[in-house]
């Protein structure tokens, strides 16, 4: 007997989770609850980065298609994304290593919420600097195909918040602008001009939400490189 | 932006309580018509109730409009319940964790009871 789908985005959303299984290795990403925007404590932000691939004979599928098989092959090179083995699909796990000022590395991770051929989303967990969702999309506009990466997220908690006010919206400002233009690159697209558009969506914090601090990744990642001396000691038995 | 949304209806089923019908597919291409049957809705509006009998399509940018909606009625003091999901949207809800903050009714009587 075959079943017919009964909705065209049958099969592209993730499963329901409790808590992300997977990334072995890596902090930070296992038994964590995958969070909404609503779950986060600072201000809610849209944030859209889109690239016209002026002179580019690609399809909206084709640049997905590519955006995902590559996706850390646009990323900066201080930052680490380590793809799940089956690629970017929905419910996959992956792992990822951000740098940040002096030289820490943050390590947390990301669920694939949802994955189609014309788009993908990845949704953050616990302890992540914000609480949302990343959505990658390609479409058609003006005769020209585009790109476009759209965050909307608020700050897990008040340490991020600060962080994101203090420098931590323009990294992320910058992170997205150099991605748009590798992908552009890619498919060498004439003088790609990326453009950031920022809307803040609910200028109130959730103070309820200040015990996010518990699982901040910042933290434990910090923590967790100081005790590197340590586990190592242990481990040879000194 | 190329728009394909068609206008949601909106209709009065109480005293400041107003039913959306969220229907076709929603995607980026919604937010216009979203936001226009949200200020519809929202006049002298405490409860808003949405319909998803009608939803056949939505991706994660829709899941993002809803989410945004919910911000704006928050911010007015306004309550989103919301009824008629299947369970592929439930179980979206729940994945989005949109159950937490939405109430989900399995018919609209249950809807337009529990909005008091």
């Amino acid at each position: 007997m075959s079943t017919t789908p009964e909705h065209r985005d049958d099969g592209a959303w993730a499963q329901p989770v409790q808590t992300l299984t997977g990334a072995d290795g890596h902090i930070n990403v296992s038994g964590r609850r995958p969070t909404a925007p609503i779950h986060g404590f600072g201000k809610m932000w849209q944030k859209t980065y889109r690239v016209e691939l002026h002179g580019a004979d690609v399809s909206p599928e084709e640049v997905i298609a590519t955006w995902k098989e590559h996706f850390p092959e646009f990323w900066p090179a201080k930052s680490s994304f380590f793809a799940p083995l089956a690629g970017i699909a929905p419910g996959e796990v992956a792992a990822l290593d951000l740098g940040m000022p002096g030289g820490l590395r943050l390590s947390t991770g990301v669920l694939v919420l949802f994955a189609d051929a014309e788009s993908f989303t990845l949704m953050t967990p616990q302890g992540h600097m914000f609480a949302g969702w990343i959505t990658f999309s390609s479409f058609v506009e003006n005769a020209e195909t585009v790109a476009q990466a759209q965050v909307l997220m608020r700050a897990s908690d008040p340490l991020y918040e600060l962080g994101m006010m203090f420098g931590g919206h323009r990294e992320e400002d910058r992170h997205w602008v150099h991605t748009l233009r590798s992908l552009a690159d890619r498919f060498g697209a004439q003088d790609a001009e990326v453009s950031v558009e920022t809307i803040c969506v609910d200028k109130r914090r959730e103070w309820s939400r200040v015990s996010n601090v518990w699982h901040n990744a910042g933290i434990r990642s910090a923590l967790h490189t100081l005790g590197r001396p340590t586990r190592a000691r242990r481990r040879s038995g000194g | 932006m190329t728009e394909v949304s068609t206008p949601l209806a909106v209709r009065a089923v109480g005293t400041g309580v107003k039913v959306i019908e969220i229907g076709g597919e929603i995607t980026r291409d919604s937010e216009a018509a979203l936001q226009d049957a949200y200020e519809r809705a929202s006049d002298g509006t405490r409860t808003i109730i949405l319909a998803f009998d009608g939803l056949q399509y939505m991706n994660s940018s829709g899941i993002g409009l809803l989410v945004t909606l919910l911000v704006r009625a928050k911010r007015n003091h306004q309550r989103i319940l919301a009824y008629g999901l299947s369970e592929h949207y439930r179980q979206i809800f729940e994945l989005t964790r949109l159950d937490e903050v939405i109430s989900i009714y399995d018919a609209e009587d249950a809807a337009v009871a529990a909005a008091g």
